[in-house]
């Protein structure tokens, strides 16, 4: 027999035994690559603080459902996002002129009764219901302008917010890598062709697109995922991962394969793909972000044909005029906006966080 | 170890591969590069041929073309289908159906043992993968038949390496893979690219031993590919010398070896280590580098640095590769018919001193 040479310093494993099943195999490597990255992750701070606001806002998105089959948050006539009303009512004690009043948080003058009281006279008492009533009453964080429950609005809206961030994650990744590699594959006219393409998307405003395109068609959630998706995989991302696959397509391995009597699209979805795989899924946390954000704007601007979500929370307090109120109306404006903030650096955490996983440049060691 | 029945297993007539330089848009690009430039031989079947030169004559081009991974710009390269015994044009492989028989018949073992395998697959979908591509067994008769190559390619016991990663395994161990892989389908031609240049010294002679002991045990036949004449003697039975896209002298590996005719051919022994202290090494006045071989004039491609260049050198066209006797094939204007040296005489006896 030949002369063998030494064993690396691994310890050989036992024995496999033929007879398990390969998919346990694979699930088992999988799983110790996953470990292996796993511990490379968690050495980043950043990274493990924003897996703790996605996991933070994952228990939020939870906290919905379970919380409206609970107690007093069942009655929908209160607790519902958009349909929901409920106004504590405070009452007024009514004097006689302006000057008279001594406490506004209890009083108030005659002329200015008649908008909720018509008719009352001073020493009658008034009732006004709150709306946006502050913290208080069964509403953890009060109500809206229109006497909506924010908790509730805040928890239904994390749903939405996650489904739109997935759609457009994933279809960002299908598209970017697909484009990319093929791009990369092929070179030539295909490539030009969309190496162009993606300079133009990249040319284009996005908001103004976004904003052209709901006055054009009814942009809902799911489809506004899909748009961003496309935008962001035809756009920027392709190029990147397209010089990532440049750079794999000419390894040796892809032309052992070639002689292997592998075709093309064994080539670029077996060996090129797996191998920009790492590089999409960063990407793909940075379109999370990217579509958290544009949502809020769009809503905010009132284009997105949705029930409830954060950038609509901010609408109404915008057009209920509450924007520039300062903090006077607080549970209107912090939460949403705090939510928006928190869940796209949370994604954009993370991402930066695989980055140094994926680009063994960045690790600091 | 000469052929058995004397038919050519691969059989290459006046190959050449041109590669355009900067073709722009519109313009058509007038420049190209010769990387080989008439190429011709034949391997007998259970042969090894030993393809030698400097980096950039051409040598990893031609093996290219021999698998199909570049396309040859003018000549024909015929292959002999180990089942049905015919010659199979390379060239006119086409369709899909005919690559898939190509592929059983030709492999490659790649130079760099580091880069040659996906890092996201493990031994045993690297090994398997010609099968799994063509579609040949079920799992479990594929987990058998990577098991048996591995055992045959010294990766004992087998099973322990079925799910590694290559960067798992050491260069040797990989390079050993790398055989499996090319074995698995059991070719009968595998055209060998440096496979051993990037491995250690130490663990080079093993592979080589291995490859030389597969290649009995199973009758594949080599195209083995080197810069280094030491590795190319030990593996080959015939050697040909190629350079700047040409080859220059061909024959029996001792036979070159023991009588090289060529200048270059010469100057290359000539830098073999010799291991020996007290050796004086004769001199062998070659000018210059490799030139680069764009557009290259008519005249014998080694003039440029060739210490023997007469008149005739300089006015006639490149010389033909033709027989000088006993199968040892020059293309040397200075040599004779039947080997006989007609160049300066003084450093021919200073070179076979």
């Amino acid at each position: 027999m030949v002369t063998q040479e030494k064993r690396p310093e691994a310890e050989v494993e036992p024995v496999e035994q033929i007879v398990e099943a390969l998919w346990r195999v694979r699930l088992r490597l999988a799983w110790s690559g996953f470990k292996r990255n796993w511990k490379l992750f968690a050495e980043n701070k950043i990274g493990l603080m924003g897996l703790g606001i996605i996991i933070f806002f994952v228990l939020l998105a939870l906290a919905y459902p379970v919380m409206r089959t609970w107690g007093p948050w069942q009655d929908g006539t209160i607790y519902d996002p958009v349909i929901g009303y409920d106004a504590p009512v405070e009452d007024f004690e009514i004097v006689e002129t302006e000057a008279e009043v001594l406490d506004p948080d209890t009083q108030m003058d005659a002329f200015t009764a008649q908008l909720w009281c018509f008719g009352a006279v001073a020493g009658d008492t008034c009732s006004i219901p709150l709306q946006p009533a502050p913290p208080g009453n069964g509403h953890i964080l009060g109500t809206d302008p229109l006497g909506r429950d924010i908790a509730s609005q805040l928890t239904f809206s994390t749903r939405a917010a996650f489904m739109l961030g997935l759609i457009a994650a994933l279809v960002t990744v299908v598209v970017a890598t697909t484009v990319g590699s093929i791009a990369a594959f092929y070179g030539g006219w295909i490539d030009s062709f969309f190496m162009r393409l993606a300079d133009l998307v990249l040319l284009m405003p996005l908001i103004p697109i976004l904003i052209v395109m709901s006055g054009l068609w009814e942009v809902t959630l799911p489809r506004l995922g899909v748009l961003i998706g496309i935008l962001s995989g035809f756009g920027g991302t392709a190029i990147v991962l397209k010089s990532q696959a440049l750079s794999v397509k000419v390894k040796p391995f892809i032309d052992a394969a070639r002689v292997s009597g592998g075709s093309n699209m064994h080539l670029i979805f077996k060996h090129i793909v797996p191998n920009v795989l790492p590089l999409s899924f960063l990407y793909m946390m940075f379109t999370v972000t990217e579509a958290v954000s544009l949502e809020a704007v769009l809503s905010f601007f009132g284009l997105l044909n949705v029930n409830m979500s954060w950038g609509l929370m901010l609408q109404t307090a915008q057009t209920q005029g509450y924007l520039r109120t300062g903090l006077e109306f607080w549970w209107l404006l912090i939460p949403a906006g705090v939510a928006v903030t928190l869940l796209a650096a949370g994604f954009f955490f993370v991402g930066r966080a695989m980055d140094e996983v994926v680009n063994p440049r960045l690790r600091s060691r | 170890m000469a052929a058995s029945n004397g038919d050519a297993r691969v059989r290459v007539t006046d190959l050449e591969k041109h590669f355009p330089i900067s073709k722009g848009l519109f313009r058509k690009s007038t420049d190209f590069v010769h990387a080989v430039d008439g190429v011709s031989f034949e391997i007998k079947a259970g042969e090894s041929l030993g393809l030698v030169g400097e980096s950039g004559c051409g040598k990893t081009t031609t093996g290219r073309m021999l698998v199909k991974l570049d396309d040859a710009t003018d000549g024909t390269i015929f292959i002999r289908d180990a089942e049905t015994d015919e010659m199979i044009d390379v060239t006119e492989v086409k369709t899909k159906v005919e690559q898939k028989e190509f592929r059983k018949n030709v492999q490659m073992i790649f130079q760099d043992p580091y880069e040659s395998m996906n890092p996201r697959r493990t031994i045993f979908d690297i090994v398997a993968e010609p099968l799994v591509v063509q579609n040949i067994g079920t799992t479990e008769e594929r987990e058998e038949r990577v098991i048996d190559l591995l055992r045959l390619v010294g990766l004992t016991p087998p099973e322990p390496f079925l799910f590694r990663y290559p960067h798992e395994l050491s260069g040797g161990q990989r390079q050993r893979i790398a055989i499996a892989r090319a074995l698995v389908m059991e070719p009968a031609f595998v055209v060998a690219d440096e496979p051993t240049s990037m491995l250690d010294v130490s663990i080079r002679i093993s592979i080589m031993r291995l490859m030389l002991e597969l290649a009995e045990k199973l009758g594949v036949t080599y195209l083995y590919i080197t810069h280094d004449l030491a590795v190319a003697r030990y593996m080959c039975d015939r050697i040909a010398v190629m350079y700047l896209g040409k080859i220059v002298e061909m024959g029996p590996t001792e036979e070159l070896l023991a009588n090289p005719m060529h200048p270059y051919t010469r100057a290359l022994l000539s830098a073999v280590p010799v291991p020996d202290p007290s050796y004086k090494r004769p001199d062998v006045e070659i000018e210059g580098g490799v030139a680069r071989a764009v557009n290259p004039a008519p005249e014998c491609r080694f003039l440029a640095r060739c210490p023997f260049a007469v008149e005739q050198c300089r006015t006639a066209t490149h010389p033909e590769l033709y027989d000088r006797g006993s199968e040892h094939f020059v293309a040397c204007h200075l040599v004779g018919s039947d080997g006989e040296w007609h160049g300066s005489e003084r450093s021919v006896l200073e070179l076979r001193s």
